[in-house]
């Protein structure tokens, strides 16, 4: 191992950890003044990032030549399409954020520095190569999404889903690291190679429970039932633009790491852990599903919503091939492009005075006061549920396409009944806006970054989505077949 | 002979000192015991030769940890009559747990005596130089093979301090800041009056 080799793969991480120190002492000297030249600064760093780990996802790379610190962390092609989802998706939350904090006087320097190091951690989780490099990049995403939740000090709301994250989310990470302790204690490595080596043939009881709670720790980090309760009132109270940061950034690099862990550390033992997540993709489909029926907060019905989706994610895992990893690839690209265009559309329902609204109520006949924002929102919900021609059913095909040629027919099946559940609190909404009285309450003035990144959300659901199936395709292959080079 | 000797010696107080810890009514005598406790755990240490994690127990635990503890105890205000009061009610849970706890230790214990349980070995790429201390041992695995995983920690330690700066710090309006400038461009002439005042008559600040 060639320390300056290892020092050139982590330049991403090196360059944000140096950026958010850097906007660190310029937000301790200039205060909470200097926060949009610090946000501008932050998403130009991020992009920056991006164009540091793109060539590895161009160039399919792989193997020992990009595994730095001894395989600790690995900057491969399936790192690279993380990162580029996690990247884009923090600098959309920086975007996003003023125009929401600015009405409060709460836009604090910190937001985008804790925005930078969330987005440090969630890099390492996706080249995690070892346990450690995976815990220590899931505190360090943790922490700063802990604080963020907690952002604004005077309203109740954020202080309760910041506790309540902050308590449930410690008790994820010790059920996960009791799980890598006994995977470790089984195996004698926190290699994911190693532990794959060594997990190969029969599988020792130990080292199954191990696998389980590892599997526990992380469904909760992903919003996966049964370990989803945390979700709708973390989404419901954080401020909204940290609540898109959660369903974008970190469902990405959680789901990223998951993949990672299952199908390269744990990959010669898929069957000891297929049941564990067919049961998970199932259950959080239903749950999803029938949870989201009842609720009148339409933050809410986003946090049941992304719980659903993760349900459809979970069966491309379940497959543990590589079309399988592909299909989850692209139906995480797709999936962030709604959440996001959702959560934009939820920033900019807003009353005469700024204030936001979030009562499905207050969007009553959208449609004729406010006819653009409702048909992009309409398109959103049309997409989440997964009605062609838009491109949100392209993702499920993907994924169930994957399970049909696998021979998972049973679960295919289940899947798509079950998100014919999902479609009808969707469709409740378009209804809602279309079809119900104006109660004309929408009226606020949107933020032009805001219509901006709708507009671009809007395009990509569109059927004009599917011209970049092909591209998109390709790409999550390339990431994908990194995976399965071990097994 | 010494040696064992000394290992029962430090056994005997770690267990015992522990034992105290638990049952000791007064929670500042638990912290005080729990100080003993660690200091006989770092002298096995010492036994075992690890001489370096011996004064990080002394140095963190009992300097940082069991101080930090003692505070804390001190400043809480505990009714003492009120914690028993709950006792009777919640015997059964805890005995619920108590018998858990057990059954679990007798089975983990029974499962390796039987000899079916087989646990992983070392891979061996944490080794370092024979003949190294444990200083120097550890030195080498932190700043080399762990040098990314040792930086990254230092960033999530960052995190918690900036966190506890965010979610806690207030500008206040009554507080009143020390201005190091103001008090350096202070002169003598400035800072003090002479006065005479007269007897019987008071005198004006």
């Amino acid at each position: 191992m060639d320390l300056a080799h290892s020092l050139r793969l982590i330049a991403p991480e090196e360059t944000l950890s140096i950026a958010s120190l850097v906007l660190l002492l310029v937000a301790a000297w200039s205060g909470d003044k200097a926060s949009r030249l610090i946000s501008i600064l932050a998403v130009a760093v991020l992009v920056g990032c991006m164009a540091l780990v793109a060539p590895a996802l161009c160039y399919g790379l792989s193997g020992p030549d990009v595994a730095a610190f001894g395989g600790q962390y690995r900057a491969d092609a399936f790192a690279a399409f993380a990162k580029l989802l996690i990247y884009g998706s923090s600098a959309a939350a920086l975007i996003i954020a003023p125009a929401f904090f600015d009405r409060l006087g709460q836009m604090r320097a910190e937001y985008p520095v804790l925005i930078l190091l969330a987005a440090l951690g969630m890099g390492m989780m996706a080249s995690a190569g070892d346990l450690l490099t995976l815990y220590i990049g899931l505190e360090l995403n943790s922490l700063a999404s802990y604080v963020l939740a907690a952002l604004l000090r005077n309203d109740g709301r954020s202080a309760e889903s910041g506790l309540k994250y902050f308590v449930l989310g410690a008790l994820a990470s010790g059920i996960l690291l009791f799980g890598v302790s006994l995977v470790y204690g089984f195996t004698g490595t926190t290699s994911f190679a190693g532990i794959n080596a060594a997990l190969s043939g029969n599988l020792a009881a130990g080292a199954l429970f191990g696998i389980v709670f590892v599997l526990a720790g992380l469904a909760f980090k992903i919003a996966a039932v049964p370990f989803h309760m945390w979700t709708p009132d973390v989404y419901e109270g954080a401020p909204t633009p940290v609540t898109t940061f959660f369903a974008t950034a970190s469902k990405a690099s959680a789901l990223a790491l998951l993949m990672r862990v299952s199908l390269e550390a744990f990959g010669s033992q898929a069957d000891a852990w297929r049941q564990i997540v067919i049961f998970a993709a199932i259950a959080s489909i239903v749950v999803g599903a029938l949870g989201a029926i009842g609720q009148s907060n339409i933050k809410r019905l986003m946090a049941y919503s992304s719980i659903n989706n993760v349900g459809f994610v979970l069966i491309g895992l379940a497959v543990a091939t590589p079309q399988g990893a592909a299909a989850m690839l692209t139906y995480l690209v797709i999936y962030i492009a709604m959440s996001l265009g959702g959560f934009v559309a939820i920033l900019m329902l807003k009353d005469e005075d700024g204030r936001p609204l979030e009562a499905i109520a207050d969007l009553s006949g959208l449609s004729r006061t406010r006819p653009g924002l409702a048909l992009a929102l309409a398109m959103i919900m049309f997409s989440l549920a997964g009605i062609p021609p838009l491109f949100g059913f392209w993702g499920k095909f993907v994924v169930f396409q994957a399970a049909v040629q696998a021979g998972f027919v049973a679960l295919a099946a289940i899947g798509i009944a079950a998100s014919v559940i999902g479609a009808f609190y969707y469709i409740k909404i378009v209804k809602i806006m279309y079809f119900d009285e104006p109660v004309d309450t929408v009226r606020g003035r949107s933020d032009w970054a805001h219509t901006a990144l709708l507009v671009i959300t809007a395009v990509f659901m569109s059927p004009l989505g599917y011209l970049l199936t092909k591209w998109l395709d390709g790409l999550a292959q390339t990431a994908a077949s990194v995976l399965f080079l071990a097994a | 002979m010494i040696h064992v000797f000394a290992f029962y010696l430090f056994a005997v107080l770690t267990i015992a000192s522990g034992a105290v810890t638990i049952l000791a009514r007064n929670p500042v005598h638990s912290v005080l015991w729990l100080i003993l406790a660690f200091f006989n755990a770092a002298g096995l240490m010492v036994l075992v030769g690890a001489e370096f994690i011996a004064m990080l127990l002394v140095i963190v635990y009992v300097g940082a940890v069991a101080v930090l503890f003692l505070f804390v105890v001190m400043m809480l205000d505990i009714d003492f009559a009120e914690l028993r009061a709950g006792f009777v009610k919640n015997f059964p849970l805890g005995m619920l747990i108590a018998v858990v706890l057990l059954a679990e230790i007798v089975l983990g214990v029974g499962a390796y005596k039987a000899g079916a349980m087989h646990l992983g070995t070392p891979d061996g790429t944490a080794i370092t130089a024979p003949g190294a201390s444990n200083i120097a041992a550890i030195g080498q695995l932190m700043y080399g093979r762990y040098l990314f995983l040792f930086e990254a920690s230092g960033l999530v330690l960052l995190v918690a301090m900036i966190g506890a700066i965010v979610l806690t710090h207030r500008q206040r309006s009554d507080s009143r800041g020390q201005n190091v400038a103001k008090q350096n461009a202070r002169r003598p002439d400035e800072a003090t009056i002479n006065m005479k005042p007269e007897v019987g008559k008071g005198m004006t600040l």
